[in-house]
């Protein structure tokens, strides 16, 4: 086991008081979600007393259009029906790319990776447009089809650098078996990805469960609200009310933190291997 | 396929042509040439917005890439607290980034808790109305997104680090290299494709940034943090203005290629010359 020396104390000790800092806007968070209005303008950073768990009750049930509840049940469908579909449809195009010698998977390899690159905000407009038309908008199917196509580039991106490197080996001795270019892939290549597409998974899910610009713009007004929109309304119903607003800004990220707390390792890992790609 | 075409090449090339229209997303769109990109120009707020856009990136960018290098090299060494202070430093990445906003609109507020911290501490005289006074305003928005993302920069310093061998350290170390010079000459060179990696990420979130600027000042004191990215959504979905926006929009998309490419062109020469 290590042992502190005086150099190696005193290193510690300085890293602790930069990370006390780093935590003081969490602590100031938490305590003021829980204090009554008086002392929220009194006495802002102590400890709450007396302890006010009604703020967390009002900011659940008022956030937003329809209650912090039914966001988080939008934020849950959206995100894990996008994902999905992106996990399925975006194995299976890189998979192509991956497997196509020719210079047609360069070309279309390359055609992703500027998908990757251009800025959302350009075709927005378009989309929200057509979304309108098709009277698409503030539904969950609309949405999952407009996130899995924003998110498809990247996925595409990552599952195909993993698949080239991947040995043919496999798919060569399933179908010398009889399988054919479906099965092979369902049975054979699919599982071998499993890594990556743990990856994809959190990056496209952290991803589109915080967006807030494609929400804002898709679905204001309506009776979807994710949880950031649902957030952003209450804020503005509640100026300068920071214990309420400190109340509905800890629900809303309660999920995901409780989430990051069982996954940080995983979480972490995605982020290094995957961003790197 | 599909979905590429669908969402990326065919919006693209419409949002750009809506650019060259007067649309205000109701009636029929009429040509009007490059009217837009002319008022635009011609139009004060674009110009603060260009300069910030490019203000808030530039900062970021360099301010979030040497504090996650910073936070990287202090966790690289034995710490009995490593583990949990890489889980707190990482966390805010994975909090929506509006929420992260309102947070510290509440901490910059002239209430809030920034100044009753410098109260408690007796420097009043510090205090300011930190988020309402345009030159603060821009820095108090940095300072929440390096809040946010140094963990995110740290993680992938870190990784970096973990790739360089201990005894290629303690050889520099017996032929004589102090810690400046060690960090320069072998911790550097080395780490180059972890910086390429952070520094292409964090250049795109700079130029991209929307959430954190609307939470914690929408864009004010009298635009002093408006950016192009809080201006094409203000004049298109606030304003009904789509045509103009789109131009504003091609402006930002032109911007973000022109600086990404030139950043893969130096980061690549850079690591080769290394």
């Amino acid at each position: 086991m290590f042992r502190y020396t005086y150099r190696s104390f005193g290193r510690e000790l300085v890293v602790l008081l930069g990370a006390a800092c780093f935590a003081l806007p969490l602590y100031l968070l938490i305590v003021m979600a829980f204090k009554d209005t008086p002392q929220s303008i009194a006495d802002p950073l102590g400890l709450p007393s007396p302890f006010e768990a009604s703020n967390l009750k009002s900011a659940w049930e008022t956030g937003g259009l329809t209650g912090l509840d039914q966001a988080l049940v939008t934020s849950l469908v959206i995100t894990i029906g996008s994902v999905l579909c992106l996990i399925v449809i975006g194995s299976l195009c890189a998979y192509a790319i991956a497997r196509r010698p020719s210079r047609l998977g360069t070309a279309l390899y390359m055609l992703f990776l500027v998908g990757i690159i251009l800025p959302l905000q350009l075709a927005v407009l378009p989309l929200f447009v057509a979304f309108r038309n098709l009277e698409l908008t503030s539904t969950y199917p609309g949405m999952i089809l407009l996130y899995t196509g924003l998110m498809m580039p990247f996925t595409v991106f990552i599952y195909t650098g993993f698949i080239r490197a991947l040995p043919k080996e496999y798919e060569e001795a399933a179908q010398v078996d009889g399988a054919g270019l479906l099965r092979t892939y369902v049975r054979v290549v699919f599982p071998l990805l499993a890594p990556v597409t743990g990856t994809v998974a959190i990056l496209a899910g952290l991803i589109i469960w915080n967006d807030f610009f494609v929400p804002l713009v898709f679905l204001s007004g309506s009776n979807k609200e994710t949880l950031p929109l649902a957030l952003y309304s209450f804020v503005g119903e509640n100026t300068s009310a920071w214990n309420l607003i400190m109340a509905a800004v800890l629900l809303s990220i309660a999920p995901i933190l409780t989430f990051y707390l069982f996954a940080q390792r995983q979480l972490i890992k995605g982020f290094a291997g995957g961003l790197r790609g | 396929m599909f979905f590429l075409l669908a969402f990326h090449v065919v919006p693209v090339i419409i949002g750009g042509r809506y650019a060259f229209t007067d649309w205000n997303g109701l009636t029929d769109a009429q040509s009007v040439g490059t009217d837009n990109f002319r008022d635009l120009f011609k139009d004060p707020i674009t110009e603060r917005s260009l300069w910030n856009t490019l203000k808030f990136a530039g900062i970021f960018f360099v301010a979030v890439n040497i504090i996650g290098l910073a936070l990287a090299l202090a966790l690289n060494r034995t710490l009995k607290t490593r583990n949990v202070l890489r889980a707190l430093f990482f966390a805010p990445v994975v909090i929506s980034p509006l929420a992260v906003g309102f947070l510290w609109r509440y901490i910059v507020d002239a209430e809030g808790g920034l100044n009753e911290l410098l109260g408690t501490l007796g420097l009043e005289s510090w205090q300011q109305a930190w988020n309402g006074d345009p030159t603060w305003a821009m820095w108090t928005v940095i300072v929440a997104l390096v809040w946010q993302y140094s963990g995110l920069t740290m993680v992938l310093y870190l990784a970096g680090l973990q790739g360089i061998s201990d005894e290629l350290i303690e050889a520099a170390t017996v032929d004589g290299a102090g810690p400046m010079r060690r960090f320069r000459r072998i911790v550097l060179p080395l780490l180059a494709p972890a910086i390429t990696v952070a520094a292409t990420i964090t250049l795109i979130f700079g130029l991209r940034l929307f959430d954190q600027i609307l939470a914690v000042t929408g864009g004010g004191p009298a635009n002093a943090t408006e950016t192009l990215a809080t201006q094409v959504y203000t004049q298109t979905f606030v304003n009904g203005r789509f045509g103009y926006g789109a131009a504003l929009a091609l402006v930002l998309t032109l911007l973000i290629a022109v600086l990404s490419l030139l950043q893969m062109v130096i980061l690549r020469a850079r690591e080769k010359a290394m």
